[in-house]
């Protein structure tokens, strides 16, 4: 099974950049299975409709502003992840609406998909992400691998503890 | 009596763009293009190395990724005056040239097409005579009864499961709508077929890029692309005979497809090459370097003043005096303080917002002129300059297209059709066909040159103490952007993105003349001011992308269902 975790996002306007950060976190710190690809789809529309038309499994990561406290993490599955992109409450919709409308059409969408999306706080110009968005992208990380193990391709941990001693890549 | 139709935001485009038009006995009198995000790439560049620049400006937008990286480091070299490799400048011009092939069919089939062709109306479409018309017009392999009877049912079974709602703004059955139900399958076909042949030209961007959506191979002296015929971690003669195979597999496509489509909605909707022209000056950059300085290009550039051809001014070099010193911006009625038209170079960035104002103040969008004009770009004003300049290729295309248009509509429609809403899809076909042969020709001098024993890609910068200036362009698929930067002891002190959108959604300048948009809409027809289709075509054929033209302030509140909290 062929798994994409795509994070989708403006680094430069802090929070709305959660997407991307997640991605590069994730690839700092673990070793991933050969099926399973991480991309950083910044705000990209259609060209990211190759990656996702070859996953079996796609893992979103999206700022998604819902009015809950910033930092909140919501989980969203299934149809429902293309129905989010639709209701227009993630600021860069527009590319990936577009795209999974045109992944439906060929058949290519992925049989199943899941949203990790967090509550930004801060959308202002800037590259950090505000501290409880941070602290937030640490429950997707976990999610995430939560998400991998259950699906029979857990990632390796690079900061591992060998005789006491950290090993990092 | 006159009415108010608002969009907003316009869908089917990267970014937030609001239009206003005042409606009159069924025409457009005045209408208002208003960005409605705000960018601060400037802000976040201040200070920063020059070298880097170029990582963070594409980022500015999800579609141009790859176009403000060029931009950026071209300004930053042209302020050293510094010369790249040959090698570095083939392998830029073919990054570009597919991102932009890629870029106009994505626009033509899938954010515009169904502006014209009603896909509810393709079902009633007999398709063996889709497939006739299609043998008729091409000889392109993938027009067989089998496909296209295929590619009915696929759109039968999408409309029958309910999921047309993808479509929100479709408007099936408009009485703009006039393409035959034949004409409409055929097209629909193409738009799926299109999905897989922009998927395999971008390859030929991730390849050479490194990665896509953002390349990685880019940096100030060239590109970081290392060349060896014998290893294969390298750039090796295996992948770029890959590559080859990537660029002439699409050719078909543009020629047999995507230039007979547009011919065809030429035809069709021949009363749409009188509407839409708008400002008529044009102003398209050269691009395509041909040698280490930037002073000759395989497609040129220059300035149309007032839509007169014969008053066509050559943009010669990366060092052009005529086009640095002709463009300045203004905020006369833009939501930042003052009221200015300053060279980009001594702009400064200071927002405030005031609302809608259709007198005073009212878009995020600054309005940008070409000695003291307001300018058209995009592939338009890039095909008319190539045109003027008497560049073989651009003329061949353009008869074709003109007598392709021509036959089907029984009438001579000659050049100054082009000046048009549907002269703008005409271009952008015309520019797409160009870039594909460059494409191949900037491969094989890319191969001669390895050929000759030139491994160079990267020549490394140094920066001298003291301020320098620099402005780098770069004719991408929008029209001509150009990145402006202020060096000051090897940090960034001032940096300014003069981009496409820019040029065509700016607002009224400080002279009151409107921006392209704007102009382009006064008097177009409306049939039906609750759907204004028409208004539509208009801003789509411009390839509207404002996500760079400003940057974002609002995310919409709004709860949806069936969501776990963690």
């Amino acid at each position: 099974m062929a798994v994409l975790i795509l994070g989708v996002g403006n680094i430069l306007l802090s929070d709305e950049g959660v997407g991307c950060r997640t991605v590069e976190e994730l690839e700092q710190r673990y070793q991933f299975p050969e099926a399973v690809r991480l991309l950083d789809g910044g705000t990209a529309g259609m060209e990211l409709i190759g990656a996702i038309s070859e996953a079996d499994h796609l893992i979103l990561i999206d700022a998604l502003a819902a009015g809950r406290p910033p930092g909140t993490v919501v989980r969203v599955e299934g149809e429902d992840v293309p129905a989010t992109f639709q209701t227009r409450i993630s600021p860069h919709q527009l590319g990936i609406s577009d795209v999974l409308a045109a992944a439906t059409i060929t058949g290519d969408l992925p049989a199943s998909m899941v949203l990790f999306g967090i509550e930004p706080e801060s959308m202002a110009t800037g590259l950090a992400l505000s501290a409880v968005v941070r602290a937030g992208l640490e429950k997707i990380i976990k999610a995430v691998v939560e998400e991998l193990t259950g699906l029979g391709l857990p990632p390796l941990d690079l900061v591992d503890t060998v005789d006491g001693v950290d090993v990092v890549d | 009596m006159s009415e108010r139709i608002v969009i907003d935001p316009i869908t089917r485009i990267e970014g937030h763009l609001r239009i206003e038009c005042e409606v009159n006995q069924g025409k457009v009198v005045k209408a208002w293009s208003s960005g409605t995000m705000w960018r601060g790439i400037e802000l976040i560049l201040k200070d920063r190395d020059p070298r880097e620049a170029w990582i963070y400006t594409q980022r500015i937008c999800g579609v141009c990724t790859t176009v403000h990286a060029i931009a950026s480091v071209r300004a930053v070299e042209n302020a050293l005056g510094l010369e790249i490799p040959l090698n570095a400048q083939h392998i830029r011009n073919m990054i570009i040239a597919a991102h932009g092939i890629f870029d106009h069919i994505v626009h033509f089939y899938h954010l515009s097409a169904l502006d014209w062709v009603d896909l509810v109306s393709a079902l009633k479409a007999d398709p063996r005579a889709t497939a006739a018309l299609g043998q008729k017009l091409s000889g392109w392999q993938h027009n067989s009864y089998e496909e296209i009877k295929a590619a009915q049912e696929k759109l039968q079974a999408l409309i029958d499961s309910g999921q047309l709602g993808i479509y929100g703004s479709g408007y099936w059955g408009h009485p703009a709508m006039k393409l035959s139900p034949e004409v409409n399958l055929l097209a629909a076909t193409h738009y799926l077929q299109a999905l897989e042949y922009q998927r395999s030209i971008n390859k030929v961007v991730a390849i050479l890029g490194s990665k896509t959506p953002h390349i990685q191979n880019l940096a100030v002296g060239g590109v970081a692309n290392p060349i060896n015929p014998n290893s294969q971690s390298t750039l090796t003669m295996e992948r770029l005979f890959y590559i080859k195979t990537l660029i002439d597999e699409i050719g078909a496509f543009i020629h047999e497809v995507y230039m007979q489509d547009v011919a065809a909605v030429g035809a069709f909707y021949a009363d749409w090459t009188a509407i839409g022209a708008g400002v008529t000056s044009y102003l398209a950059v050269p691009d395509m370097p041909m040698n280490t300085a930037g002073t000759t290009f395989d497609l040129p550039g220059g300035y149309i003043p007032d839509g007169d051809i014969s008053k066509f001014q050559e943009i010669k070099s990366f060092q052009d005096t005529f086009f640095r010193d002709g463009v300045k911006e203004g905020i006369k009625h833009s939501y930042y303080d003052g009221d200015w038209t300053k060279h980009p170079w001594e702009e400064e960035t200071a927002p405030k917002f005031t609302g809608f104002q259709e007198d005073g103040k009212y878009s995020w969008v600054k309005s940008p002129t070409f000695n003291g004009k307001p300018a058209q770009v995009g592939p338009l004003a890039n095909v008319l300059c190539m045109y003027a300049a008497g560049h073989e290729p651009t003329r061949k295309y353009v008869t074709a297209v003109l007598n392709t248009v021509s036959s089907l509509a029984g009438s001579k429609v000659g050049v100054p059709a082009l000046h048009s809403t549907i002269g703008r899809h005409a271009a952008r076909a015309i520019r797409c066909a160009l870039l594909h042969d460059t494409l191949g020709r900037q491969w094989q001098l890319l191969v001669d040159n390895i050929g000759r024993g030139d491994y160079a890609t990267f020549n490394p910068p140094t920066f001298p103490k003291g301020e320098q200036r620099g402005f780098g362009f770069h004719e991408a698929p929008r029209g001509n952007l150009s990145h402006w930067v202020v060096i000051a002891d090897g940090r960034i002190k001032n940096y300014q993105c003069v981009v496409p959108s820019t040029w065509n959604a700016g607002p009224r300048n400080g002279d009151d003349a409107m921006g392209p948009y704007e102009a382009s809409l006064v008097g177009t027809p409306i049939a039906d001011p609750q759907k204004p289709l028409e208004v539509l075509r208009t801003i789509h054929s411009f390839d509207p992308c404002l996500a760079c033209a400003v940057h974002l302030v609002d995310g919409r509140r709004q709860e949806i269902s069936r969501v776990k909290v963690l």
